[in-house]
């Protein structure tokens, strides 16, 4: 069971050190955040959340910088096939055997 | 591919006893109806397995429908049993473009059930009726001993006035008919799922629960001969309802999934949950498969009704492949939506 | 939902599909496995065949932990769960996968009392809300859930509990890998290694992968985009005859992975000598157990249970398709006799087995376009 999904920490609990009120996309629960070290995480951080604990506190920067190369090698891909002068006919043959 | 025609075939029913999933609204569902019901009820305004029966009663044509509620709990966020109880067979009317006449209601009850909790679902199935403008004209009441019923099962019978201005039919859809989706789907069962807590979420998520009767009362006085098809998606969600449509055609459905609307904490929940969106039954909701020539005026007239704001055409008829509902995302990538299969959400109507 | 949609973005997927198209030797086939059940059923629920090239070819690992579990040990919790007084909790995926005499959810439609939970906290809970029943948490999964597991018996023991148990049937993923590395039936050029169980174990346990087997891996997150990354960097990697742990789900996965997860499980669990997983035969020291210090909270302490090996039903090639040998469809049950109403299997049943993801998703492979 890998389904695992991540979430945003709206509060740690005072009483329970160890459990953290966390939202995904307009739902909220209780997760026990004991697998991560203490002190890692706190309010606005986000987690990865699997069967009501946190595994893995989310890197945002790695995830910024991955979003931005992927982003500009599909966009250097166009660059490339534009100063070829491919037509746009040819692009949508090719998207076709991609598709295949 | 063997799956496919194997779903074609009339399903037997061989199971040996009785699950929950045969009531999900599902394959079992279907197979149960078809497979064991159907055939000893046989007769022609029970073949047709439509929302309502319709029938004619010298020249004039009726529909009747009858729905049977067991939701736990029987209060949730944004409604309650006796609501879902008139609203559903309302609409189950409204989908088969027949205008609400009157309604019955029985009632099943569970000894040491509390008089305020009736009363309040008595007084529920008065306001949803009344707002409606359909009277409830009689029904019965039995009481079953303490630990039965669950506190209170209902079930409601409706009969109501087809429209002359439209023939529905699922076999008359064709290739390019647009399939139009009233407003955001899956607020019914996730509020249910919440509702009983036992898996600790929680999220500011109302049922959806509504008489769509005035939807389609705009559709009918605006595009009547455009419209081919409609469906209220409860049990099963979407993907059943128009699983069930394709099946009775000769076409099949092309779905664009990032145009069907959703509040976020039902993608949210599906998300945690590995559930399906397009599983989940919606209780104010409808499906509707309108003919291109009428699609602009069909989804303004729905539109134009308070409450309709939200509607949207997720997706059109397509000659293949056929029987199958596709859906096709933002990239190109495709895959079947098919029918539920289990009860991954047991008694949520 | 963040950190979701970035990564379903059409346009950049459709950017690093165009980098995959163009990357591929056109001459060379390529065999990518990916081992986990959750990118089987990412890559089939997200459609992404339709965006890869002709010559990469899919084969679908034994990364699903309902998957492997033998039949046996279905019918050893069952059997568990049919005694007086018990409460029997699992997974939602466990509910529909059949043991000798049914599933679990028809065993509750007889009468036991067997119950859905999300977290094995929820199983936790329901045992302190009900002091005169036993609750017993059948738990599943590999590394990623186990430390969950632990850290849930912990809790029940500073909690006190006398009713509280758990059927421990936790597996690890680097015996099994191993395993379809040595099978002769095998000829996978390079993996997409499963994300979240990386995230616990880290990505070195792979590294023998690389220098004994020389066959690249690169751990994968789950959304479309970085299935597509990965196969990206597996691709780049073999035509450079290069083999390397790499690791494409950096905002969640450290190559040194979770101490505080790993230290957890190394507290309450012990490796089996052996345990045996559906397909894949007997592999030595490939599951977890119930260290003695926790027995109080070891069903399999505390209960009796059979213990019976049940072999697969006739004609049911379950093995076959989780070492990747053989294709979903290619099963002679699939879709007939086996399908997911009438699961003859658990692949047929689980959200990530390769059965179920073929059947409910079924390719349709044709150029398409959205409607408007």
């Amino acid at each position: 069971m890998c389904l695992a999904i991540p979430g945003q920490i709206v509060e740690l609990s005072s009483e329970q050190p160890l459990l953290a009120r966390v939202e995904v996309g307009g739902v909220q629960r209780n997760v026990n955040v004991g697998l991560l070290d203490p002190g890692e995480v706190g309010a606005g951080d986000w987690i990865l959340i699997h069967v009501g604990f946190a595994l893995s506190k989310i890197d945002e920067q790695q995830a910024r910088d991955q979003l931005r190369m992927l982003q500009a090698m599909g966009e250097d891909q166009l660059a490339i096939e534009e100063i070829r002068g491919y037509s746009f006919a040819d692009r949508d043959g090719e998207l076709d055997e991609i598709r295949r | 591919m063997t799956t496919i025609e194997s779903t074609r075939r009339t399903p037997r029913f061989a199971d040996a006893q009785i699950e929950m999933a045969h009531g999900a609204g599902g394959t079992a569902s279907r197979r149960l109806v078809e497979g064991l019901i159907g055939p000893y009820f046989s007769n022609p305004a029970l073949q047709a397995f439509s929302d309502a029966a319709a029938l004619s009663i010298e020249g004039t044509r009726i529909a009747t429908t009858a729905d049977g509620f067991v939701v736990k709990p029987l209060r949730f966020p944004g409604g309650s049993i006796g609501e879902l109880a008139v609203n559903g067979t309302l609409n189950d009317l409204a989908v088969s473009a027949a205008k609400p006449v009157a309604l019955m209601a029985t009632l099943i009850l569970e000894a040491g059930l509390a008089t305020s909790t009736l009363e309040s679902e008595i007084e529920a199935m008065a306001i949803a009726a009344r707002k409606a403008g359909v009277p409830i004209v009689g029904g019965d009441t039995k009481v079953v001993e303490h630990g039965m019923a669950d506190g209170m099962y209902v079930s409601t019978f409706g009969i109501g006035a087809t429209d002359p201005r439209v023939t529905l039919d699922p076999a008359s859809i064709r290739p390019g008919d647009r399939v139009l989706l009233s407003g955001p789907i899956g607020a019914h069962g996730i509020t249910i799922l919440l509702a009983r807590g036992e898996l600790d979420f929680q999220a500011d998520l109302v049922s959806d629960t509504r008489c769509v009767w005035p939807f389609v009362e705009a559709l009918l006085s605006r595009c009547g001969p455009g419209l081919r098809w409609m469906r209220d998606p409860t049990r099963g969600g979407v993907a059943t309802a128009l699983n069930e449509l394709v099946r009775s055609s000769e076409y099949g459905i092309a779905l664009s999934e990032e145009n069907v609307p959703m509040h976020d904490a039902v993608r949210g929940a599906c998300e945690l949950l590995g559930l399906d969106p397009l599983h989940i039954a919606n209780e104010g909701q409808f499906l509707a498969v309108v003919a291109p020539g009428y699609a602009d005026a069909a989804l303004e007239a729905v539109r134009s009704v308070e409450g309709g704001e939200r509607a949207v055409y997720i997706g059109e008829v397509r000659a293949e492949p056929k029987r199958r509902v596709v859906g096709i995302n933002g990239y190109g990538g495709t895959r079947v939506i098919d029918m539920l299969v289990g009860d991954p959400l047991p008694r949520i109507c | 939902m963040k950190y979701v949609d970035e990564f379903r973005e059409p346009g950049i997927i459709s950017g690093v599909a165009r980098e995959l198209a163009r990357t591929v030797d056109p001459a060379r086939h390529y065999r990518v496995m990916e081992v986990c059940g959750g990118h089987t059923h990412s890559i089939y629920r997200h459609g992404l065949r339709d965006v890869l090239p002709a010559n990469i070819e899919l084969v679908h690992g034994p990364g699903c932990p309902v998957c492997v579990l033998p039949t046996g040990r279905v019918d050893d919790g069952l059997a568990i769960a049919a005694r007086d007084g018990v409460v029997l909790t699992c997974f939602g995926d466990m509910m529909r996968v059949p043991g000798t005499k049914g599933t679990p959810l028809e065993m509750k439609a007889r009468g036991a009392d067997i119950r859905m939970v999300y977290s094995p906290l929820d199983a936790l809970r329901i045992a302190e809300q009900h002091p005169q029943k036993h609750i017993c948490f059948f738990s599943i999964g590999f590394e990623t859930t186990a430390p969950s597991t632990a850290l849930t018996i912990l809790r029940a023991r500073e909690l006190g509990l006398q009713n509280f148990s758990v059927f421990c049937n936790h597996v690890t993923i680097v015996p099994a890998m191993r395993a379809i590395l040595d099978s002769p039936d095998m000829r996978i050029d390079g993996f997409v290694g499963p994300g979240h169980v990386s995230s616990i174990t880290g990505c070195r346990p792979y590294e023998f992968i690389a220098a004994d087997y020389r066959k690249p891996v690169v751990v994968a997150g789950f959304e479309p985009l970085d299935i597509l990354e990965a196969i990206l960097m597996v691709v780049r990697q073999l035509n450079a005859g290069e083999a390397r742990v790499e690791n494409q789900y950096k905002r969640i996965v450290p190559w040194e992975g979770n101490p505080p997860a790993l230290r957890a499980m190394a507290q309450v669990f012990e490796l089996r000598p052996y345990f045996e997983w559906r397909g894949l035969g007997f592999i030595s020291q490939s599951a977890l157990a119930i260290k003695d210090a926790f027995a109080a909270y070891d069903a399999e302490k505390l209960f009796d249970i059979p213990g019976v090996r049940v072999t697969d039903p006739r004609g049911a090639q379950c093995g076959e398709v989780l070492k990747g040998v053989l294709k979903p469809p290619q099963c002679k049950l699939f879709g007939t006799e086996c399908n997911p109403e009438h699961p003859v299997g658990a692949l047929m049943v689980s959200s990530e087995g390769a059965c179920a993801a073929y059947y409910r998703y079924a390719v349709y492979s044709a150029a398409v376009e959205a409607p408007a």
